[in-house]
């Protein structure tokens, strides 16, 4: 009798003990996971990209043999500082909202005349596409901790920013999958990627503000326009065109939604 | 045809550490490709750090490193505007060295 009343009160105090530690425990999870990636971000490979882009700009390559430096990415010819975070937006030259791959499509077209549309049908780390990942590491990385700031002036970004809104939450496929059925909601995670609410400014900027950003899982740099093809596999959907205007609706949707909501840590590193 | 490291190196009066980026595909020879062929192995083999032509560090490197390493160490010494070197050799002969001052 004696011991068993001594085996219930070390069960109970076995319980008192283990529900403090429940809270604690998913708090060391996700403390464990923030390690993690503070480990991984101290030696981002995107540097390399970074490198390489900064160096490919100024070369002159194509068969005009021009470099980029005349390139106009919204901020005046050549400027590239600030660029990035104000981008999709619209061109008058080309008469339509571009992200920032499409406008480079168009730079080493006009400039250097490497015909976009060959690019574009480049698989992604292959030939000009590598050297447009790079492209983009740099001149992503030369807005690192600006706030976004992409403009809605113009009545095309209105109608991109729509449409990028409609195709978000769009719904269809074998698997009646939609970007925001992954990122519709607050403090989801898939295994131990967090899914940002890509619907809410702050999220919207985490999760916009990332990418470009190196792939530790296959070693490679992908940019928005490799990400979102992502997102369209996923949804078991087919393909989109590289730099097609679905592709730039929904960054224009997600950069709008992130303007002045963060800074952009662009090129990230990602598991 | 390797691609230039990212080195960084700061001393804070006795102590120097270096960050170093490599640019390497570190390809384990143990991946196929898609027609079902192993894909040869091409990693670097010995790494060299020197501080001012003096080794600091020296390492072997093998398939179990990943892809586009990351390195960073310490040593003892080192002072402002002293030279930090740091080359590889990978197993099909190609070399790479970079400089770095301290800064």
């Amino acid at each position: 009798m004696k011991s068993r009343k001594y085996a219930v009160c070390l069960g109970v105090s076995a319980l008192a003990l283990m529900v403090p530690t429940l809270p604690a425990l998913a708090d060391a999870t996700s403390d464990g996971i923030a390690h993690y990636r503070e480990l991984l971000a101290e030696g981002n490979p995107a540097e390399l990209w970074e490198m390489r882009g900064e160096e490919l700009w100024r070369e002159a390559r194509g068969p005009k043999k021009a470099t980029l430096e005349q390139c106009d990415l919204g901020q005046g010819a050549g400027v590239v500082k600030g660029a990035f975070v104000t981008l999709p937006r619209y061109f008058a030259d080309t008469k339509r909202v571009q992200d920032l791959e499409s406008r480079l499509l168009t730079c080493m077209e006009t400039l250097q005349g490497i015909p976009a549309a060959e690019v574009a049908a480049t698989p992604f780390g292959k030939g000009e596409q590598e050297n447009i990942e790079a492209l983009v590491a740099w001149i992503s990385a030369e807005s690192r901790g600006m706030q976004f700031n992409v403009p809605t002036s113009h009545p095309e970004e209105k109608r991109m920013y729509e449409v990028g809104k409609r195709a978000f939450h769009f719904r269809g496929g074998p698997h009646d999958f939609g970007c925001v059925t992954c990122h519709g909601d607050d403090g989801k995670r898939i295994r131990l990627q967090d899914l940002p609410n890509l619907t809410q400014p702050a999220d919207a900027a985490r999760g916009f503000g990332a990418w470009p950003a190196y792939r530790v899982s296959s070693g490679e740099l992908w940019s928005m326009q490799r990400r979102l093809n992502d997102c369209f596999r996923q949804q078991r959907f087919p393909y989109p065109l590289y730099g097609s205007d679905v592709t730039i609706a929904l960054s224009t949707y997600l950069g709008v939604t992130a303007n002045g909501a963060g800074e952009s840590i662009a090129p990230a590193i990602k598991r | 045809m390797a691609g230039p490291m990212r080195i960084r190196a700061a001393s804070n009066g006795t102590e120097t550490e270096v960050k170093v980026l490599m640019s390497h595909e570190m390809e384990t020879g143990q991946r196929k490709d898609p027609s079902g062929a192993l894909i040869p192995a091409h990693h670097i083999t010995e790494l060299t750090a020197t501080h001012n032509g003096r080794v600091v560090l020296s390492g072997q490197f093998g398939p179990a490193v990943s892809k586009n390493p990351y390195l960073q160490f310490r040593f003892k010494g080192g002072a402002k505007g002293d030279k930090v070197t740091v080359s590889w050799v990978d197993n099909k002969g190609d070399k790479r060295s970079d400089e770095v001052v301290v800064s």
